[in-house]
């Protein structure tokens, strides 16, 4: 064990540097986000990802955020493990109508203020699930949600740009709260 | 003992089927064969619904033969072989929830895919509208002084999949794991219905995320079966360099999360590593990181080209350079092998009664794997070895892990210097005639079987996808008995049943 903790010492860390904050997701947020709140919550962000019927694509991607190439922790963001520590739901999935009331009640219990993230193309409008008689539809059909990022699944990279958006304020633009 | 050819040779053959034949039998047939079958005579390799008709999947294992048998069920009901065989309870759950079909005698007439919450009762039968209220679930009973349950889910504290686990303990020791899943159910059987064949390759492709290349390859390749259509060579071994890389990562990653639940963070963070890095390197080389929707009906959709051949080859020479120190760091921790060795324990018989697939099954000695024992192409070019154990632990299960990762890694290398060359897709043109084919695929975590018809048009009117999953899941909350609440994360983990791919 000595031997690769030296090695991890000695080594050039693996960290990607921070990717901007994506462009597409700044302006779905600016018309969402209110300034109030992220001023309340500071940089820090606390995760509660909900899969609510995915293939389970989305939340390996989600894991790969938490390895040494992306190192989630460093933005201040984390995953937690329920939602009463919750500022953020990351919502995986097309709402499937057995995961609907687990996931009402999920939101429920997050304390406001609280953001909404629909993460996959399924989370959007149910994806290529859409029309089953098992799907209720995208996460919105469900909860109220804030960003969407898109991908079948989402790359780490883009995921954590949409994570980004929820800390940086848009360039040049005042925001009324919402 | 009579092969399986004989046995099917008592029924009525049914034409246009392949790679394996199908025949029907009658219900006196049908529960003979139920009790051979928990005589240890067949594995059990699959059980499912149709309109108006049940289809049971068989192995002959040390002939490598499969086979199908039908029974029709003009009044919507056939003898249970759960009653025989508890293996087959959860599949018949599913096809009396799917169907409507009633197995006679049926142990557990608990529905298990619908909550009652679809608007919608046997939504791939006969249709009946529904209240979409939901139904409480009667879980079953533990008696005895200073029991306490323990419900979990279906939203874990993890980020994995939802599902729900009801435990029952004497202070830390679990007397009962009962589990209840369902909560992912997409009904994708019921969209691939009348769906194009490309459309519900894609679609097989999104049963389990982990697992996409296997569910593609599958799929293709029980179409490719029903219409007598072979792949070009270059295709077949893309198909296999894809399914490598793909058990690969999850492999790497599954070693490195039971050292996580073991809160051995070091071994999770290396093996997190060498999981991206074969993710990037299937992302240079085939342009999707989990290469969804590169297999397609008729062969691949990307090619390999000389720079990526020098990205493969860069990786497993990485891999060849951090993983053997991982393994060792692995094996020479006493603090966690402490809690993997002798840990959630899986008898070799009832590992053999389940069929049970993947590392569940073969660390608890029972040697089956589709590429070896079906030896499917490329498989039967390629030189590997099938390492199995006897002990069934925890540990067993991350050694075959180990054991797997070094046989890809060969996989991957002869595979990159073997490829053919040549076009990489025929053309898929419809037979003018109903066909019906099936596969069976090894997947990281065990096997996948697809089954499907086609209509003269080319479009499916019917497929099945069973995951691996299935036979395992019930062998957890086996092997779960008499472990403390806290080694929960470890079995599970090792493990690593699939919730959407069982959900579906």
């Amino acid at each position: 064990m000595s031997m690769l903790l030296l090695e991890g010492l000695l080594r050039l860390p693996l960290t990607e540097r921070a990717p901007a904050p994506g462009e597409a997701a700044l302006a779905e947020l600016a018309a969402g986000v209110g300034r109030t709140a992220r001023r309340r919550l500071g940089r820090s962000l606390s995760i509660r990802e909900i899969d609510a019927g995915s293939c389970n694509g989305c939340e390996l991607e989600i894991h790969a955020l938490g390895n040494a190439f992306y190192d989630l922790e460093r933005f201040g963001l984390r995953f937690v493990a329920s939602p009463r520590h919750a500022d953020v739901l990351l919502v995986t999935g097309p709402v499937t109508a057995n995961m609907r009331e687990a996931l009402e009640r999920t939101w429920r219990a997050t304390p406001d203020p609280k953001w909404v993230v629909a993460l996959g193309d399924c989370a959007r409008d149910g994806g290529c699930f859409r029309d089953s008689y098992a799907v209720v539809g995208g996460v919105a059909a469900v909860v109220p949600v804030d960003l969407h990022i898109p991908g079948c699944p989402p790359r780490p990279i883009a995921i954590l740009e949409g994570l980004l958006a929820l800390l940086e304020p848009p360039a040049g633009g005042s925001r009324q709260p919402g | 003992m009579a092969g399986l050819n004989d046995l099917l040779g008592q029924g009525r053959r049914v034409e246009r089927h392949a790679p394996w034949p199908r025949a029907l039998v009658d219900a006196a047939m049908w529960e003979r064969v139920a009790a051979e079958i928990a005589e240890g005579a067949w594995t059990l390799l699959g059980l499912w619904g149709d309109t108006g008709a049940v289809h049971m999947a068989l192995l002959d294992e040390p002939a490598g033969a499969v086979g199908v048998i039908t029974l029709d069920c003009p009044a919507g009901r056939f003898p249970s072989v759960a009653r025989h065989h508890p293996p087959a309870l959860r599949l018949e759950r599913a096809a009396a929830d799917l169907f409507g079909l009633q197995p006679d005698g049926l142990p557990d007439p608990r529905p298990w895919l619908d909550h009652g919450r679809w608007g919608v009762r046997h939504p791939l039968g006969d249709r009946a509208p529904a209240s979409p209220d939901g139904q409480a679930y009667p879980f079953l009973a533990s008696e005895g002084e200073s029991l306490h349950q323990i419900p979990v889910g279906p939203v874990h504290a993890g980020i994995i999949e939802p599902g729900h686990f009801r435990f029952t303990a004497n202070g830390e020791t679990m007397v009962r794991l009962e589990e209840r899943l369902g909560y992912v159910h997409k009904g994708i059987e019921g969209l691939m219905a009348g769906a194009g064949l490309d459309h519900a390759v894609r679609l097989a492709g999104r049963t389990s995320g982990d697992s996409s290349v296997a569910y593609a390859l599958a799929a293709a390749r029980a179409a490719e079966a029903a219409l007598a259509i072979a792949p070009p060579p270059r295709a077949v071994w893309l198909r296999a360099l894809m399914a490598e890389l793909e058990r690969l990562a999850n492999h790497f990653g599954d070693v490195g999360a039971v050292c996580n639940d073991a809160a051995f963070a070091l071994m999770h963070a290396h093996c997190g590593i060498l999981r991206e890095r074969v993710l990037r390197a299937a992302d240079a080389c085939f342009g999707h990181r989990l290469m969804r929707d590169r297999i397609v009906p008729g062969g691949v959709a990307a090619d390999l080209d000389e720079a990526g051949t020098r990205e493969i080859r860069a990786l497993v020479a990485e891999a060849r350079r951090h993983f053997p120190a991982l393994v060792r760091l692995y094996d020479g921790t006493a603090s966690l092998q402490d809690r993997t060795v002798g840990t959630g324990t899986l008898r070799p018989a009832l590992a053999r009664l389940y069929g049970a697939g993947g590392h569940v099954g073969r660390a608890s000695g029972r040697a089956f794997d589709a590429r070896r024992a079906l030896a499917y192409p490329p498989y039967d070019a390629l030189a590997f070895e099938v390492p199995v154990l006897q002990e069934g632990d925890v540990n067993a299960r991350v050694w075959i892990r180990i054991r797997e990762v070094e046989q890809s890694l060969s996989l991957v290398e002869q595979i990159v210097a073997g490829l053919p060359a040549g076009a990489l897709r025929v053309a898929v043109t419809p037979a003018d005639e109903p066909r019906e084919g099936m596969a069976v695929v090894e997947a990281f975590r065990g096997d996948v079987l697809a089954w499907l018809r086609l209509a003269a048009d080319g479009t499916v009117a019917r497929c099945h996808l069973r995951d691996a999953s299935w036979f395992q899941w019930p062998l957890l909350e086996a092997v779960i008995e008499g472990n403390i609440v806290a080694d929960f994360p470890l079995c599970n983990k090792s493990f690593n049943c699939s919730y959407s791919g069982h959900d579906l």
